[in-house]
């Protein structure tokens, strides 16, 4: 996926809405200041989030935190990849690094997430 | 404003990811924290320590008063030597753990970063009429750990006596500018040395051993940050001061009877020490290797039949054993190698079997 098109929650999850399928991963930066990932716990399919609220958590050697989802909506699918080989998020967090899939109600937008310019102001703010 | 080391713009200059540490402003890691363990575990890797205290005691009272406060014997050190001990509280709680160096005529203690003020008071309080004088030099002297299998390799391009150090021991050369500290030590499982020199010299050290010392010796030196630190001397099972080590617990229940000397003459918590020794009820440290990739960090709870019995003081997920490791204090009667328990991780229970320390331990020629 082109980050350009993607948009970005401030505590470092993207996500890509493409009808009423909401796919969600965690930024590039994200990646980098967590680096030696170990683990990503992640939710069922079939359950649901909400947005703002924590979904899962990732695991490195050095810290763990907890994945927030920017949208509310059912998990229809879940990437059972990662739980053997977290570090597929690290080689590719825009594309074979995706978390989850969400499904959202009609009418749901991603207007309140950042766009890439946005975000990339963010980061630079947090690095000094 | 945290404490700056000589090496801070150098640390700046390799994209070293800087963190408070102690006071002071320390690289976590440059590059990633498990290529740099795996770095020191397979070849070479050089850590900045200039945050540790270094302590110079000078007189004729200096010895006497290194007895009173520490609980090794300081008095049975040959003229080199380096010992590792703790001071302890008139309680037999500690209050650091340390190295003390016999630099004939002169005596050095190097203290954790968290307690060079604590100790430096305590020095001052319990100092009685120990005719020594003190002289921190922490801010002075810089210093280094070059750690790994390939050390001995690069530090024989810069100093054939460094070389030839046993294994705790130490030499000290050279006046002013010149002068330097090298000893056999460190805190990673690995063959490694440790150097101090004025702060001025640090850098020119540094390169030269990453820069010549390196091409000669046909051996990569890495930079390695306090993560990498952390994760070598956890698998090495060496206690970490605020972590494993605390005010309250004691030398006997963290595992570090051997560094104390009962018979040695009375120093501060041995009458305290005696009684603690010979406690069965309280608290021992071990280790435990976890179900799972998931970390048990620092106070989560251990527990056995449903019970909590004791709480994790550092885990990690150790890169060179690829398993999930953790070091706790639990009821006595849990310590067995072997004796089957849980681990609360944030809400959910993993699976954790005590297992005997140190978790990794380097092949020895």
């Amino acid at each position: 996926m082109d980050p350009k098109n993607l948009r970005y929650a401030s505590s470092h999850e993207w996500a890509c809405l493409d009808g009423d399928i909401c796919t969600i991963g965690i930024t590039q930066f994200a990646v980098e200041q967590l680096t030696d990932l170990v683990h990503i716990e992640l939710p069922e399919p079939g359950s649901r989030v909400s947005k703002g609220e924590s979904f899962g958590e990732i695991e490195s050697v050095k810290a763990v935190s907890d994945l927030y989802s920017p949208v509310t909506g059912e998990i229809v699918s879940v990437n059972s990849k990662l739980a053997d080989d977290p570090a597929k998020i690290s080689d590719d967090p825009y594309g074979e690094g995706w978390l989850i899939k969400v499904k959202v109600e009609p009418g749901t937008n991603l207007d309140h997430l950042m766009t890439l310019e946005e975000y990339q102001k963010q980061i630079e703010s947090e690095e000094h | 404003m945290p404490h700056r080391t000589p090496l801070f713009d150098w640390h700046k200059a390799l994209g070293g990811r800087m963190v408070d540490f102690a006071g002071w402003e320390m690289p976590i890691q440059y590059t990633s924290i498990v290529d740099e363990h795996e770095a020191v575990r397979r070849e070479a890797g050089i850590f900045d320590i200039s945050h540790m205290g270094r302590l110079v005691f000078q007189g004729p009272g200096a010895l006497n008063f290194i007895q009173k406060i520490y609980t090794n014997n300081a008095a049975t050190m040959k003229p080199g030597q380096v010992r590792y001990g703790l001071i302890c509280n008139e309680k037999g709680g500690i209050r650091d753990d340390v190295l003390v160096y016999r630099l004939d005529p002169d005596w050095l203690m190097v203290v954790n970063a968290s307690n060079r003020e604590k100790i430096l008071a305590w020095i001052e309080e319990n100092r009685g009429s120990h005719d020594f004088k003190l002289t921190d030099k922490t801010f002075d002297w810089g210093m280094v750990a070059i750690q790994g299998p390939m050390a001995v390799k690069l530090v024989e391009q810069h100093s054939e006596a460094a070389v030839a150090l046993k294994y705790y021991f130490a030499r000290h050369d050279g006046a002013g500018d010149d002068y330097c500290i090298w000893s056999r030590t460190g805190y990673t499982g690995e063959d490694g040395w440790e150097a101090i020199v004025p702060k001025n010299r640090l850098l020119d050290l540094v390169e030269s051993l990453i820069g010549p010392a390196s091409q000669k010796a046909g051996v990569a030196l890495k930079p390695c940050g306090l993560g990498a630190r952390d994760t070598l001397r956890l698998e090495a099972a060496m206690p970490l001061y605020g972590h494993e080590l605390s005010e309250e617990i004691d030398p006997f229940q963290a595992g570090l009877g051997w560094a104390v000397k009962m018979d040695k003459g009375d120093f501060i918590g041995r009458d305290s020490l005696a009684r603690r020794k010979a406690d069965p009820t309280l608290p021992r440290r071990i280790g435990m290797e976890l179900e799972g990739k998931r970390i048990a960090r620092e106070g989560c709870e251990i527990r056995h039949d449903d019970k909590t019995i004791g709480h994790v003081t550092s885990g990690t997920f150790a890169p060179t054993l690829g398993k999930s490791i953790a070091m706790g204090y639990v009821a006595p009667e849990c310590t067995e190698i072997g004796t089957k328990l849980e681990v609360d991780i944030r809400g959910k229970t993993a699976g954790a079997q005590v297992v005997p320390l140190p978790f990794y331990q380097r092949r020895k020629l």
